[in-house]
């Protein structure tokens, strides 16, 4: 009996790990692709062992387009990314709090409002942001990048509020009439409080921003300000022949700083979802 | 007292009101709201009467013209089509497979922890180019994909050449990412009192009744959120298209958000775009609205909470 709950077990772990490798297989293949060379990886081979070991893509990568290289795309992303995720941490902390512990008249309205954006498309207002930035002269700058993310982000201030919710309004009450007001609180009760939650805001914000495509293909068009993910596109959009090695080597770059965050975090983010409890 | 106190006293008595207090830590998301989201729709609801174009220094004001022509437009009608397939096949796909690791991996085991990670890194780098040039060359004519049917004596298939079949490797990498989701579900799995588990194995429940009268009552309320949450960024799909297929071939995988960016950005319709960015919201509008209404009848426990 106990040999067989045994042997299940094992079966068990056993057909967990082997989906859980093809589920990361794509990224491995990567990883090792931007160790071989062109020809291997065109040949489609499923091997995550390179046949020659080729360490020269990173170089011929890092070089870059037009003598810009990938340091400069990879301080560009840093900055905008760096920039944007502290201003959600700020912003969203800020409407949290007005939205979670004020009473004051109107709050209803603009909760009602947030819910509506958090449900609106992005691409819907695409277009009409986009002529709004270009008329005012700043469609090719990080501007529409980073000063959106200053005024809250609506999935966080929604998370921030749940997670608001745990945190006993006594300790308000009794800073009151301690003689704090409501700035105090947010400042030195509610802020230290809600650290969990800022964890898991700032690691989701910094991958989203990361990761962003869509934005800076709208609003970056000279190659200096380029992000990382618009050069590794560049790879592609080669008109000579993609140099797949010097493609993987950039990509496995530009993914090590959101592998960092996650392995730092890991524990907050699994825990930090589970506690927001988007059971609303 | 001098004046100058009671000013200040005035002052502070002002700015300690709760109605100031909230306005002021409320304002970044109002003056965001009003520039970023409010004005932005406006504005796009107005071009899309108009025939704008940038460059151009009027909009003529051209009626419904842009919505009539959205009816006569081939790629249009393609598009929303191709579309809707994407987000009915990857949507309960990917939330089956996020719900169902989430119920394999809510073992006690310190494993599990790991094995979650495991499962929800395509998920962190998913949305990323780097991933999305990497499948593109997964399912290329001499890709991984073909290495392996030809593996298995099966013969291989140009995913990206055929109109029919090129939507589904960009299926296969949407739900190839149902980690965020498997987190979510897990979180909720967590909270479900095991005492209900127990009373059912008393009264002789199988694994598949429990999980069936159990499990996915209790879990509803996140299913609706996960269904409204997935359901809306599956119709705004936009960077896998661009960055796989472009749309083509044939325009097999021009996905709704690929359409009005190229109308937008490629032809410099913005007025024609702004129309099916309007024409969107409505359908997603819609669509999101059925799916609360319809959470009546099988969400259960909802505003408990409140």
């Amino acid at each position: 009996m106990k040999a067989k709950i045994r042997i299940k077990k094992l079966i068990y772990h056993i057909l967990v790990i082997a989906f859980g490798f093809v589920m990361i297989y794509p990224v491995l293949w990567m990883i090792s692709g931007s160790f071989k060379d062109n020809a291997e990886i065109l040949r489609g081979s499923l091997s995550l062992i390179p046949k020659n070991f080729k360490l020269a893509n990173y170089t011929t990568g890092w070089s870059g387009f037009s003598g810009i290289s990938f340091a400069r795309f990879f301080l560009n992303s840093f900055v905008i990314t760096a920039v944007a995720t502290l201003g959600t941490v700020i912003s969203s902390s800020l409407v949290a709090y007005a939205f979670a512990r004020v009473e004051f008249k109107g709050r209803k309205f603009w909760f009602t409002c947030m819910l509506a954006t958090m449900m609106l498309p992005g691409q819907v207002i695409m277009i009409p942001s986009f002529l709004i930035w270009y008329k005012l002269g700043l469609a090719d700058s990080y501007v529409p990048l980073i000063l959106p993310y200053f005024c809250g982000q609506a999935f966080f201030i929604y998370q921030m509020m749940q997670f608001m919710k745990g945190i006993p309004k006594e300790l308000d009450e009794a800073a009151t009439i301690d003689g704090c007001s409501k700035y105090a609180i947010y400042a030195n009760i509610i802020l230290p409080l809600l650290k969990p939650s800022i964890v898991t805001t700032v690691i989701i914000q910094f991958y989203w921003k990361w990761d962003d495509y869509m934005g800076p293909l709208l609003y970056l068009s000279k190659p200096e300000s380029y992000t990382a993910s618009l050069a590794i596109k560049m790879f592609a959009d080669a008109a000579s022949k993609t140099d797949y090695g010097a493609m993987f080597a950039m990509s496995t770059l530009s993914l090590i700083p959101v592998f960092l965050i996650f392995l730092i975090f890991n524990r907050y983010l699994v825990e930090g979802i589970g506690t927001s409890g988007l059971k609303g | 007292m001098s004046k100058n106190t009671e000013k200040t006293s005035v002052i502070s008595r002002f700015l300690n009101k709760d109605q100031t207090v909230g306005n002021i830590f409320a304002f970044p998301f109002i003056f965001g709201f009003v520039c970023f989201s409010f004005i932005p729709i406006i504005t796009s609801f107005y071009y899309a009467f108009t025939d704008y174009s940038m460059g151009s220094k009027t909009a003529t004001y051209i009626g419904a013209a842009n919505f009539i022509k959205l009816l006569h437009d081939e790629i249009f009608i393609k598009s929303l089509g191709i579309t809707l397939k994407y987000v009915l096949i990857s949507v309960p796909l990917k939330l089956a497979f996020a719900l169902l690791i989430a119920f394999v991996l809510t073992r006690k085991s310190r494993m599990v922890t790991v094995y979650r990670s495991l499962y929800y890194v395509p998920s962190l780098v998913g949305g990323s180019v780097a991933v999305a040039l990497v499948w593109k060359q997964l399912f290329a004519r001499k890709g991984l994909f073909n290495s392996v049917l030809a593996g298995l004596g099966l013969s291989t298939v140009n995913w990206f050449g055929d109109t029919k079949l090129a939507l589904y490797p960009l299926i296969l990498m949407t739900v190839w990412q149902f980690g965020s989701s498997m987190i979510i579900f897990a979180a909720g799995l967590k909270e479900i009192p095991t005492m209900y588990y127990e009373a059912a194995r008393i009264d002789g429940a199988g694994a598949w009744q429990m999980f069936k009268s159990i499990t996915i009552p209790c879990l509803s309320p996140i299913i609706l959120y996960n269904l409204v949450m997935q359901t809306i960024q599956a119709f705004m799909a936009f960077t896998q298209a661009f960055v796989i297929t472009g749309g083509g071939p044939n325009n097999g995988t021009m996905m709704y958000a690929l359409n009005v960016y190229n109308q937008a950005f490629k032809y410099n319709h913005m007025g024609y775009a702004c129309a099916m960015s309007w024409f969107m919201l409505v359908v997603m509008s819609i669509i999101t609205l059925m799916i609360f209404k319809s959470s009546k009848f099988w969400v259960f426990g909802e505003g408990d909470d409140e």
